[in-house]
């Protein structure tokens, strides 16, 4: 007999292949990403001063936009194909899918755009030596993003326009992340002790990793039902 | 590994009744179903044999009444037996178009428990020249084999099929009759919805109103 087959891992390799195939999701964000950071001089004007006083807050507040982008088919695609009904009669049950999916999302956009992050902080004028914090602290936030915009993915399942409704539910939930975000970043750029809100940040990334799963399962169940 | 926990031997249906939205479809539904044994579903289109299904697999909640699950020793949990141990096969089948059918039969399998073998069930459907296409490139039969090709990939005693043979050709419905007897022989239960009669058979149990 074949090595038990993993149905974890099988599920964290289609979930990557869904969001990459197609040419679809993490280049879509990153070039939304990219689009509103050339458009923030324009509407700010050129004054390099003033730009890089917003930089860090503005590349955090888009990071937040962006990757609300692709949340909203986390479960819908799932959902109205029948894909959702056969996961839940696998072994692991819904609650560890909603989590390996999030997991995957945050590795398929997250994780891009923690790339782009810093690129587009220092773009608007922040100092090169932001970089690494910039990077650290948008993989982290981005961890949270996803857990918690899949609460918002999966409550929105079976609406119309449900894109609208995941961002309306979900980024008041956003804000802890983009105030420690931007606020550890700000912190290290005026030589403030940076190290709290980087904390802060990762404790609310955690709080939402292990909570969130069962909000997005049970949300699941209700719109099969 | 492949016997599961969860050797599913009886279905019992005690007093089931369904509601979807505000509409009462069936009341106080008495059945069981034991291993080796087939039943059709019969009824009129939104008389509820889809809601049932879907019921039994723990999808939709019951307005009232009881679905337990009896293995060897006895009662099995409901969440127990619904993970290892029943195979849903609905008109959406759940299937990613923009996948190759070879990787989606490989997912589905892996995830509801399969051993890793898919030879049989790729030989039986004959989805062999299939499996390097796309989903989106199947025609409506050949999605509907890719499908029923995971109950062969992962097995399970309790098999609830929706219309299982509507999209198929002759052939192929033959050989699925053929695969769902052997199924019963080797112990499975089969709980069928279909409007045209099995190619075997069976005992049939109608829902909604009579006639």
């Amino acid at each position: 007999m074949s090595a038990p087959a993993n149905p974890l891992a099988a599920l964290f390799r289609r979930e990557m292949s869904l969001a990459y195939g197609r040419g679809g999701g993490p280049l879509l964000a990153c070039g939304f990403y990219a689009g509103v950071a050339v458009l923030l001089p324009l509407a700010e004007g050129p004054d390099p001063a003033r730009l890089a006083a917003v930089a860090p807050g503005a590349a955090f507040a888009t990071l937040a936009l962006a990757s609300l982008l692709s949340l909203e088919r986390l479960f819908e695609r799932d959902y109205e194909d029948g894909a959702l009904d056969l996961l839940t009669l696998g072994a692991p049950g819904l609650t560890v899918v909603a989590a390996v999916k999030c997991l995957a999302q945050w590795l398929a956009t997250g994780a891009p755009l923690a790339v782009a992050a810093p690129l587009v902080a220092i773009a608007l004028g922040a100092s090169p030596a932001l970089a690494p914090l910039v990077f650290a602290s948008s993989l982290l936030a981005g961890l949270g993003f996803s857990f918690i915009g899949g609460i918002g993915a999966a409550l929105s399942l079976g609406t119309r326009r449900g894109g609208v409704l995941v961002a309306v539910i979900v980024l008041p939930l956003f804000t802890p992340l983009v105030v420690f975000g931007a606020g550890a970043v700000d912190a290290f750029s005026t030589g403030l002790e940076w190290g709290p809100a980087l904390a802060l940040l990762g404790a609310y990334c955690l709080g939402a990793c292990a909570l969130a799963p069962f909000a997005m399962a049970a949300a699941c169940r209700n719109a099969l039902s | 590994m492949t016997d599961h926990a969860s050797q599913i031997r009886r279905l019992r249906l005690d007093a089931v009744s369904l509601e979807r939205g505000q509409r009462r479809l069936f009341s106080a539904l008495t059945e069981a179903l034991t291993a080796g044994e087939a039943i059709s579903l019969t009824g009129a289109n939104g008389a509820g044999k889809t809601s049932l299904l879907r019921a039994i697999a723990g999808l939709l909640p019951l307005a009232a009444g009881r679905i337990a699950f009896d293995g060897p020793d006895g009662e099995i949990e409901a969440e127990t037996a619904r993970s290892d141990g029943l195979h849903l096969l609905a008109h959406q089948d759940g299937l990613k178009t923009s996948r190759t059918a070879g990787e989606e039969l490989d997912f589905w399998a892996r995830w509801l428990g399969g051993g890793g073998d898919l030879a049989p069930a790729v030989e039986t459907f004959n989805l062999e020249p299939l499996l390097t296409l796309e989903v989106r490139k199947l025609s409506a039969g050949q999605r509907r084999r890719l499908a029923l090709a995971r109950l062969l990939a992962a097995p399970r005693p309790l098999w609830l099929l929706d219309e299982p043979m509507a999209p198929l050709d002759t052939a192929m419905r033959r050989q699925l009759g053929e695969v769902m007897q052997r199924h019963l022989h080797s112990g499975g239960l089969i709980l069928a919805a279909v409007h045209d009669p099995l190619p075997f058979p069976t005992r049939s149990l109608h829902v909604g109103a009579p006639g």
